[in-house]
């Protein structure tokens, strides 16, 4: 029995700094995807949303926040939380539900408003919370990422040139992408110039974080026939595993790894899409496209690795070849990336999602990757959160 | 009147000045290392065990990676005034084969380390608190 379903529909709101309620992208993401997919809102039997953590109540039940917005139908609802990976987590909740038969077509939907300002811990002394010890310390986000950045220039001979190069890459290709939030195209000087905040990576290094929506509508393959959508592409593999004892990283927001003194020390990152390409029957040879979290420029590369679209060390050579821009021979974040979105938690993980089914129905014009077959998306986050979908014609 | 020197977090690290290790448990079981100490349950999924025993991590190790915060962080860190940036460093202990992250000692730049480079552990000022001095553990190069 395949275990594949059909994305019938996809929609986002874009991207920005709009300072509006949540609940408002969320339900315009859900109303592009329904007219997209041609499923009326009253037929949709679950709905499943990511949540967000910045919106109060509304949020934590972001499912039937939405449910309701869009005006209560009677069907199920289910929400799903998992920082980066919760859009990922809401898709398998609604693949379980449709693969086991009890509902043939869903809305998967995920939004979120920033706050303003720093999130910091909360206040007092509390040594027992790790993420209150390492900003005590003077440890914060951009320092995890700035070290397996400088690990990549120290061990793989990477540059800042390449982390640049990165950059632009995902400007000129969020340019094209009328959800992006940022479109304007950069040079090497304007990145040269930008900022140092935690050396090696500058500021144009670094993603934002954004306002936004996405929302999918998924079915079983016989509900996608039935309504005249039987080539639809489909979603192969959903990978939400958790890190393996010891975990080889030092993550956020911890301050020393898990000993490999009597186990010895995996990667989480490599482990989130090799069970996508296991449950897909894949292999990372078959890879038309890949949209992955990019963090941080330096990270798309070690992304490029853990997906095994080069060698470990290698993703550079990739870069400089200009194999990972559109036109090349394995695209990556063909959608603009984090550059260019910002990260919007809940609904990110949704928007990998819908750049893949663009890109399968060769509709993602001015960024189209040509004779794209089979797509694969990978996001990491914290407390062992990480995802990966896998999305063929 | 001098201030009096406390550590920053305690019961961490020991306070020798002059030799100072991080304070972490190993599981009494299977033998893995934990820091901050753990004293519940194994993390190690093939161990059942909750019995560990305190240990002195090792105080020396190579560097994994290494930055800096060129920017003041938010709160609860408290920062000079003017905010002096720092280097951080990851750095791998060999026996109990973790990596343990810290600031580096004051007037040591990113330009002044390297991957693999060995790096021992020392007490600083993390902050000045009314008279006492907080200390923190630092790495410094060998
Ligand atoms: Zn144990």
């Amino acid at each position: 029995m395949s275990q594949d379903i059909a994305i019938l529909g996809v929609g986002m709101h874009p991207w920005g700094k709009w300072g509006r309620n949540f609940v408002e992208y969320g339900v315009a993401a859900a109303r592009v995807a329904l007219k997209d997919a041609g499923v009326a809102w009253k037929d949709i039997q679950f709905v499943s949303g990511a949540a967000t953590m910045r919106c109060g109540y509304p949020g934590y039940v972001a499912g039937a926040t939405f449910a309701q917005a869009l005006g209560w139908n009677g069907c199920e609802v289910n929400t799903s939380y998992a920082a980066c990976a919760s859009g990922s987590q809401a898709l398998a909740a609604a693949r379980t539900k449709i693969l086991s038969g009890q509902c043939d077509v869903a809305l998967v939907i995920g939004a979120d408003t920033t706050p303003k300002g720093f999130l910091a811990p909360a206040k007092g002394y509390r040594p027992e919370d790790p993420d209150w010890v390492r900003f005590y310390i003077g440890i914060t986000n951009p320092t995890y990422f700035a070290l397996y950045a400088r690990r990549r220039i120290d061990v793989y001979g990477d540059t800042l040139e390449d982390f640049a190069a990165v950059k632009l890459k995902n400007a000129e290709h969020g340019s094209h992408n009328p959800n992006a939030r940022y479109r304007k195209l950069f040079t090497r000087e304007d990145v040269a110039a930008s900022p140092m905040v935690a050396d090696p990576l500058r500021l144009m290094d670094i993603c934002a974080t954004s306002d936004g929506g996405a929302a999918i509508i998924v079915s079983s393959l016989e509900y996608a026939k039935k309504i005249g959508k039987g080539n639809a592409p489909r979603i192969a593999a959903i990978s939400t595993v958790t890190p393996a004892f010891a975990n080889e990283l030092v993550e956020m927001p911890d301050i020393a790894t898990d000993s490999a003194a009597v186990v010895d020390a995996r990667s989480f990152r490599a482990a989130v899409p090799a069970k996508a390409y296991e449950e897909a029957g894949v292999s990372p040879r078959d890879i038309s496209l890949a949209e992955v979290y990019d963090l941080s420029t330096a990270l798309e590369l070690d992304w490029i690795e853990d997906l095994q679209l080069a060698p470990r060390g290698e993703a550079a050579k990739l870069l400089r070849a200009g194999d990972t821009r559109v036109g090349g021979r394995i695209p990556v974040n063909a959608s603009g990336g984090l550059a260019c979105f910002g990260e919007a938690v809940p609904a990110q993980a949704l928007a990998q999602v819908c750049e893949l089914t663009w890109q399968l129905r060769g509709q993602a014009e001015g960024r189209q990757v040509a004779h794209a077959k089979v797509g694969i998306t990978a996001n990491q986050g914290l407390f062992g959160h990480g995802s990966s979908v896998i999305v063929k014609k | 009147m001098s201030k009096t020197t406390v550590p920053a977090i305690a019961g961490w690290y020991t306070m020798d000045a002059g030799n100072p290790h991080l304070i972490g448990t190993r599981c009494k079981e299977c033998g893995s290392y934990f820091f901050p100490k753990l004293t519940t349950y194994c993390r190690n999924p093939a161990c059942d065990s909750d019995e560990f025993e305190e240990v002195q991590l090792s105080n020396r190790g190579h560097v994994w990676s290494y930055t800096n915060a060129s920017y003041k962080p938010p709160e609860p860190f408290i920062a000079a005034d003017p905010f002096v940036p720092y280097a951080i460093a990851a750095v791998r202990l060999d026996h109990e084969k973790m990596i343990v992250l810290g600031q580096v000692v004051e007037g040591i730049g990113v330009e002044n380390l390297k991957v693999g480079q060995e790096m021992r552990l020392v007490l600083e000022t993390l902050h000045e608190d009314g008279d006492q001095t907080k200390v923190i553990w630092k790495w410094k190069p060998v």
